[in-house]
């Protein structure tokens, strides 16, 4: 068995379970556990209740970011009580447990899927949870990375493991060369349209082949943080030198030493040659187009030069009655030009889209442009970092001469959680992962893109194909 | 979790079918960072009326039932959501087990899972038990799970099934994380050779 050729899941998980019990679940040994305010309340009440400790200090780190506001308010404290309420609680509870904190107003705040990569928090080789489906995002560190329950929480504080049964092997490659105006967003809604919201079900997917090996870590992290919305359990992405060259010098990553072992050791994790997928799927980098959803699920994706599709050419009964509920929700028309579509808001953000190199990719299509007159446009930074290192590189005036807002870090406007909603009726183009029904505020219609592309449609005041901004 | 051996107490009889689980705790008082507390929320619609003031006939209003720890019901108790609400809001008034013809799947679970005893018992017996707990105070009932059974006022006693394993985890008081401490020593364990191994994992 030792010698059988392994995948990259299979190494990480073989290197962290504690003991196999006797149904097949496994004690799976947590490297990184990262809170935040919305899932962890009711676990460190249960801890209090069972008189309980946080088992790993070191191993835990707590933040702030779903209930935020992304402006100035955020000094004076948060309007909504029951946020409110769940961010003194959390900071009344890493004060009890003595759990490591990031503070709201500490430069290194955000997005906790974008803060564990940049602090070197999330390393490869490591299995990381946090109580957010999103977690998958980590896995683009060559870690393997899933989301908890509030139950799980308490259980990971506690004991730092978890129960769980392995999941199956899947691979996505993506070999070639993509073209321009397109990026990792496009190849994730590309799969995602492919293989459908479940088409991950029981799985882990490694990301594999050539156009996936030219990402840099952003792109990885915005391809495997969309993993959860083709229903695969994680996503990820092989560890190789790009992995390596991000996370050296990181404030959290080994040093001297330990950083030669450490790199030692992730060299020897990607999947062995031979090693067993169960499920395989491959797409070539070359067809895909910049790519927008139209619908309420993030399958219900089109190139940018598609047209609204008309309920009445569906396949079947059911599929068609979801096909006019989307249609009427979204303010559609069938056979309209998904370019038609005028958009009210744009929201350049989330644990997809916030990293500075989206940020450069919204401030080159911004720079010497001018936001739509009927456009709000924000540009949410994932982290206090990104926030400082974009106003270095000067993007945030290019983006406020454009006309965007420059916010805050935080969640901002990927869920309806925070002071960042779009009203009924009105229609973003949004660089998150979520288009559900309501995900940005009650009766927002939501089209997912690339942050390019975001960045066009608020120029343009409807959804644009950037490869007409190259010039 | 808080072990569950032998209970001598209260026993409140609510006979009603169907009590779901927003009968137990209503959705607007799901908005919470505890589990704790949600006692006095059990039942609102039954328990108070608009103003806030008690229904004087709703059982748990009444002495000796303010201060019940059994709850005797009909058929399907806790249908509805599978949220843990029902068992937190259950076990924050003082309830530790539930004796009715049947369960909902996910409350049978959850109840467990919390430290609550569900116990599932026929029809006829448990019309019997309902008038024993319309006796109050006089008439307490015994459930001792270790013997698995249920001791009427009278001094019959009545048998009841229960899962081997979740009879082990309430005996002990064993959650699910009470069941992965039995294995510290391999976390220890497992730690230990970590540590060699990846010591800037601990660092
Ligand atoms: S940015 Fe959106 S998807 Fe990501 S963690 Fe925040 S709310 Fe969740």
């Amino acid at each position: 068995m030792a010698n059988q050729p392994r995948t990259l899941f299979d190494k990480i998980w073989d290197a962290h379970v504690v003991e196999t019990l006797q149904d097949g679940t496994a004690l799976l040994y947590i490297d990184r556990h990262l809170v935040h305010e919305v899932t962890s309340p009711q676990a460190f009440e249960g801890l209090r209740v069972a008189g309980r400790q946080v088992r790993s200090l070191h191993g835990t780190i707590a933040v702030v970011d779903h209930n935020i506001a992304t402006d100035a308010s955020r000094r004076t404290g948060i309007e909504d009580p029951e946020s409110r309420l769940q961010v003194e609680t959390l900071e009344k509870n890493v004060a009890e447990f003595n759990v490591p904190y990031i503070p709201l107003l500490d430069e290194r705040q955000g997005i906790v899927h974008v803060i564990g990569p940049e602090l070197g928090l999330s390393l490869p080789g490591m299995t990381i949870v946090c109580g957010d489906s999103h977690t998958s995002t980590h896995g683009a560190m060559g870690a393997l990375a899933f989301g908890i329950g509030t139950s799980e929480v308490e259980h990971v504080l506690a004991t730092q493991t978890v129960l769980q049964k392995p999941a199956k092997n899947m691979r996505v490659t993506v070999d070639g060369v993509l073209p321009p105006g397109c990026t990792a967003k496009d190849i994730t809604l590309a799969i995602i349209g492919k293989i459908g919201t479940a088409g991950g079900t029981g799985h882990v997917i490694e990301y594999a082949g050539e156009a996936i090996r030219a990402l840099d870590m952003a792109g990885r992290m915005t391809l495997c943080n969309m993993s959860i919305e083709a229903g695969a359990r994680a996503g990820m992405v092989a560890p190789d030198e790009t992995t390596i060259a991000y996370v050296e010098g990181r404030p959290h990553a080994p040093k001297g030493e330990a950083w030669e072992r450490a790199v030692a050791w992730w060299r020897s994790l990607p999947s062995d040659a031979g090693a067993h997928f169960d499920k395989e799927v491959s797409l070539r980098a070359e067809e895909i187009t910049p790519q927008v959803t139209w619908g309420t699920s993030p399958e219900d994706v089109l190139p940018i030069t598609g047209v609204v599709p008309n309920p009445a050419d569906a396949r079947d009964e059911t599929r068609r009655a979801q096909l006019t509920r989307m249609v009427e929700y979204m303010g559609l028309i069938p056979g309209q030009k998904l370019t038609d579509l005028k958009v009210d808001v744009v929201f350049i953000g989330s644990c997809t889209n916030s990293r500075i190199e989206d940020i450069r990719a919204a401030a080159a299509i911004a720079r010497g442009r001018q936001v739509a007159a009927h456009v709000r446009a924000l540009v949410v930074p994932g982290s206090g970092l990104v926030k400082k290192q974009a106003e270095a590189e000067g993007l945030d005036r290019i983006l406020l001469d454009a006309g965007f807002e420059w916010r805050e870090a935080g969640c901002s406007m990927c869920l309806g959680m925070n002071p960042d909603k779009l009203t009924p009726g009105q229609r973003s183009a949004s660089t998150s992962n979520r288009n559900f029904e309501g995900r940005q505020g009650p009766g927002g219609r939501t089209h997912l893109c690339s942050p390019a592309m975001a960045a066009a449609a608020a120029i343009k005041g409807h959804l644009a194909d950037v490869r007409e901004f190259s010039a | 979790m808080k072990a569950f051996t032998t209970l001598t107490g209260v026993a409140a009889p609510l006979p009603m079918a169907n009590v779901d689980t927003d009968k137990i705790i209503a959705a607007r008082f799901l908005k919470t960072i505890a589990r704790t507390g949600l006692g006095k929320n059990l039942f609102h619609a039954m328990r108070f009326n608009e103003d806030g003031s008690e229904k004087p006939d709703f059982v748990l209003n009444q002495e000796p039932y303010r201060k019940a720890e059994i709850l005797i019901a009909f058929e399907n108790f806790g249908c509805g959501s599978s949220r843990e609400h029902a068992p937190w809001a259950l076990l924050d008034f003082g309830i530790r087990c539930v004796i009715a013809p049947d369960f909902a799947d996910i409350f049978h679970n959850n109840s467990s899972k919390n430290g609550i005893l569900p116990i599932r018992l026929p029809r006829e017996i448990c019309e019997k038990l309902m008038e024993d707990a319309k006796m109050g105070g006089n008439a307490r009932l015994t459930v001792d799970l270790e013997r698995q059974v249920v001791v009427r006022p009278s001094g019959e006693e009545i048998p009841f099934e229960v899962d081997a394993f979740r009879k082990h985890c309430l005996l002990n008081g064993l959650d699910d994380i009470g069941q992965t401490l039995q294995h510290a020593p391999s976390i220890d364990e497992y730690e230990a050779k970590r540590r060699a191994e990846a010591p800037w994992l601990f660092a």
